[in-house]
């Protein structure tokens, strides 16, 4: 989406520093998202054994769509290579891109698009929490800054070994507040089931 | 009162395994498809029409109508497509998720009917790449159905080839609107296309496609089971049928629900079947009523009825049926921010109005929040909103979708409807409300 990973517009997470990432100005603090480096070339991207699921996935979807339309199967394929790699390294959006007939450029038009694909490797765990109205009704903000301070990382930034970001509405408004851990989604989140939750990710 | 006796489509989930294909077959499941597949396609379509069944996505649109758009194959030879929306990302909208995940036979069922209706031999499900477990279910359903010959080379075992896949989204909530979901299912980014024409003409791969939410279709089998008249007569006015709905924010007992069309927004809020009420001491000050996009309601609002022509003279829409429930120590600065910082960010930059304005109506109240605003502020704010999309009446956007409308009209009837809750921001310099903008139940507790 557009306005995706704009730094302003940040959720409260404590009324102590409502101001932090806003100027008074409302100044728009976007800065784009640094691109990967790219694969090392001498080391193959997969191993044998990925690159037969890679291949053996890419044929099978591409039988879903009518033989002219190579490129509709974009989505789903960059979704295999993301299962397959954590992320969708440039090597691999070579191979997606020849595999569907069009060009690197297109692939990673549609790549930076949408939200859970990852230009550039998250933390082994990202952490996406809903922020969005219903949940906010019920403790949406107080949750992301209890993650906050467990984790010690503010939302939107990542390290090793967790991305912490908000999200939009997650279809979880009645039974609030929730968030998804690598794309697992938890419901009804109180602290106890957080500090569970947490305790239980190697 | 009409508090909903039987329910219709949440009639089974409760049933231990009914996201099998057994446990669905044993109970008459495909039973309604095959004898929808008796009839001829334009016998089908009537009955839709007859049904008065409307779209559950958000605008209304009755189903029999949409499909009688799709032109006749002497004249546009194409192939047809069915493409479910399964996309939910409205915010507070939570229902087709449980279909998914406790019916999805009955997708399914509602498919092969529609398909059989449309001469459509292959569906794409698009669903929202977030979910990640109501697609399981959904995968293995599909592959249950064609290892037992409901799909694939004879549709219930008649001569007509239907394949049904799924494509799961990647996060991005203008997928739901039926263009940009075209797109993005022909490999695109999810950019929403001018109209018309409209997808029934020119719709996936440029041929004739018709775009439906997961529950409209899956309200088919009901339909074929017994009669249109029965589903017809089920609802009120122009609505056939009943509607899930998705209470949330302050209610004692948030949840989807299954109500009748003339059920009314006091009766889903505080009745004990439904959401109970608020906490002790708290009165509603605020109900959004389809979804974040719809213009909020009043307490003195409430007696409105959930089906969908009767939230026009309020101005409002019944939408995607996500019903969110503010109290009366709930800060609207706040809320509305919320929603305009989602509106921004999902603006898919394409046109002018919503690319720039849905951020500068975000930065606007969140300085107004912040007890920085002016009245002058007040008044640019509602200014951007009327320049993407003029309000009242709903439906006159500047935009290329309703995405421009959807974060306009909110900005637009909360200040309208609760403009103290703004000048108290700004004379008073800070939020009345302190620290404790999200009312009685917004603590983590
Ligand atoms: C911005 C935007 C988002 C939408 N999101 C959804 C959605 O998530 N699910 C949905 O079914 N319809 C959504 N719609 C409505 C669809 O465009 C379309 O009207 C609907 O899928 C048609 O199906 P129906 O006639 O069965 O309701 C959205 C519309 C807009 C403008
Ligand atoms: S109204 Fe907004 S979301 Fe819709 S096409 Fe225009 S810019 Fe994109
Ligand atoms: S608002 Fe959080 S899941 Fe809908």
């Amino acid at each position: 989406m557009y306005a995706t990973n704009r730094g302003w517009e940040r959720t409260w997470t404590g009324a102590a520093d409502p101001t932090v990432l806003i100027d008074a100005a409302g100044a728009d603090l976007y800065e784009p998202a640094a691109m990967s480096e790219p694969h090392a070339s001498s080391e193959a991207l997969f191993t044998a054994s990925e690159q037969q699921q890679f291949d053996k996935g890419i044929a099978e979807l591409l039988s879903h769509y009518p033989p002219d339309r190579k490129s509709a199967a974009m989505l789903p394929a960059l979704r295999l290579l993301q299962t397959l790699k954590g992320w969708l390294p440039p090597e691999g959006m070579k191979q997606v891109a020849q595999k569907l007939h069009t060009t690197v450029e297109k692939a990673y038009e549609v790549a930076t698009f949408y939200v859970m694909f990852h230009t550039s490797p998250p933390g082994k765990y990202t952490i996406d929490v809903c922020t969005n109205l219903s949940c906010a009704l019920r403790g949406a903000e107080g949750l992301l800054s209890y993650l906050e301070e467990k984790l010690g990382l503010r939302a939107g930034t990542k390290n090793e070994r967790y991305f912490l970001r908000e999200t939009e509405c997650l279809a979880s408004c009645g039974t609030a507040p929730c968030f998804q851990v690598n794309e697992d989604h938890h419901e009804n989140l109180t602290k106890a089931k957080v500090d569970q939750i947490l305790e239980k990710l190697a | 009162m009409s508090v909903l006796t039987e329910k219709v489509m949440m009639r089974d989930w409760a049933r231990a395994g009914q996201n099998t294909l057994s446990v669905y077959k044993q109970h008459g499941g495909y039973a309604q498809a095959k004898k929808a597949l008796e009839l001829s396609p334009p016998q089908i379509i009537d009955e839709v029409k007859k049904s008065q069944l409307r779209g559950r996505g958000g605008a209304g649109f009755p189903t029999g109508l949409k499909w009688s758009f799709v032109p006749s194959i002497d004249k546009n030879p194409k192939p047809r497509y069915l493409a479910i929306n399964a996309d939910e990302s409205e915010p507070g909208t939570a229902k087709d998720r449980f279909i998914l995940e406790n019916d999805p036979h009955l997708l399914l069922e509602g498919i092969a009917i529609a398909c059989y209706a449309l001469n459509a031999h292959t569906c794409y499900i698009y669903s929202r790449g977030e979910f990640k477990y109501p697609s399981s279910v959904l995968d293995k359903a599909i592959a249950d159905a064609y290892a037992d010959g409901i799909f694939g080379k004879k549709l219930l075992g008649k001569d007509f080839e239907l394949n049904v896949y799924q494509v799961r989204g990647a996060g991005a909530y203008i997928c739901g609107e039926e263009t940009a979901l075209l797109e993005s299912l022909e490999g695109k980014k999810g950019w929403p296309r001018l109209k018309p024409p409209f997808p029934a003409v020119v719709g996936l791969f440029g041929c004739p496609t018709v775009v439906n939410n997961v529950e409209t279709i899956a309200a088919l089998p009901r339909i074929f089971e017994k009669g249109a008249q029965w589903f017809s007569d089920l609802g009120l006015g122009k609505s056939g049928g009943t509607r899930l709905v998705t209470l949330s924010g302050t209610v004692n007992q948030p949840g989807t629900y299954e109500v009748a069309m003339n059920t009314t927004m006091k009766e889903l809020i505080f009745e004990k079947e439904y959401g109970n009420g608020l906490p002790e001491g708290r009165s509603v000050k605020a109900v959004i009523p389809g979804g974040s996009s719809a213009p909020v309601l009043t307490a003195d609002e409430l007696d409105v009825k959930l089906e969908f022509d009767a939230f026009k003279p309020l101005q409002s829409m019944a939408g995607s049926g996500g019903i969110i429930v503010m109290d009366d120590t709930t800060c609207m600065v706040r809320c509305l921010w919320r929603v305009a910082r989602f509106y921004a960010e999902e603006s898919c930059g394409q046109c002018t109005p919503c690319r720039e304005g849905q951020p500068w109506m975000t930065r606007l109240l969140r300085k107004i929040e912040e007890g920085r605003g002016t009245e002058e502020d007040l008044e640019t704010l509602t200014n951007v909103a009327q320049a993407i999309a003029p309000w009242p009446p709903i439906g006159l956007g500047n935009t290329i979708c309703a995405l421009g409308d959807a974060g306009a009209l909110p900005v637009q009837s909360f200040v309208q409807k609760f403009k103290k809750d703004f000048l108290d921001h700004i004379s008073l310099k800070r939020c009345p409300y302190g620290d404790k903008p999200w009312g009685a139940l917004g603590e983590f507790r």
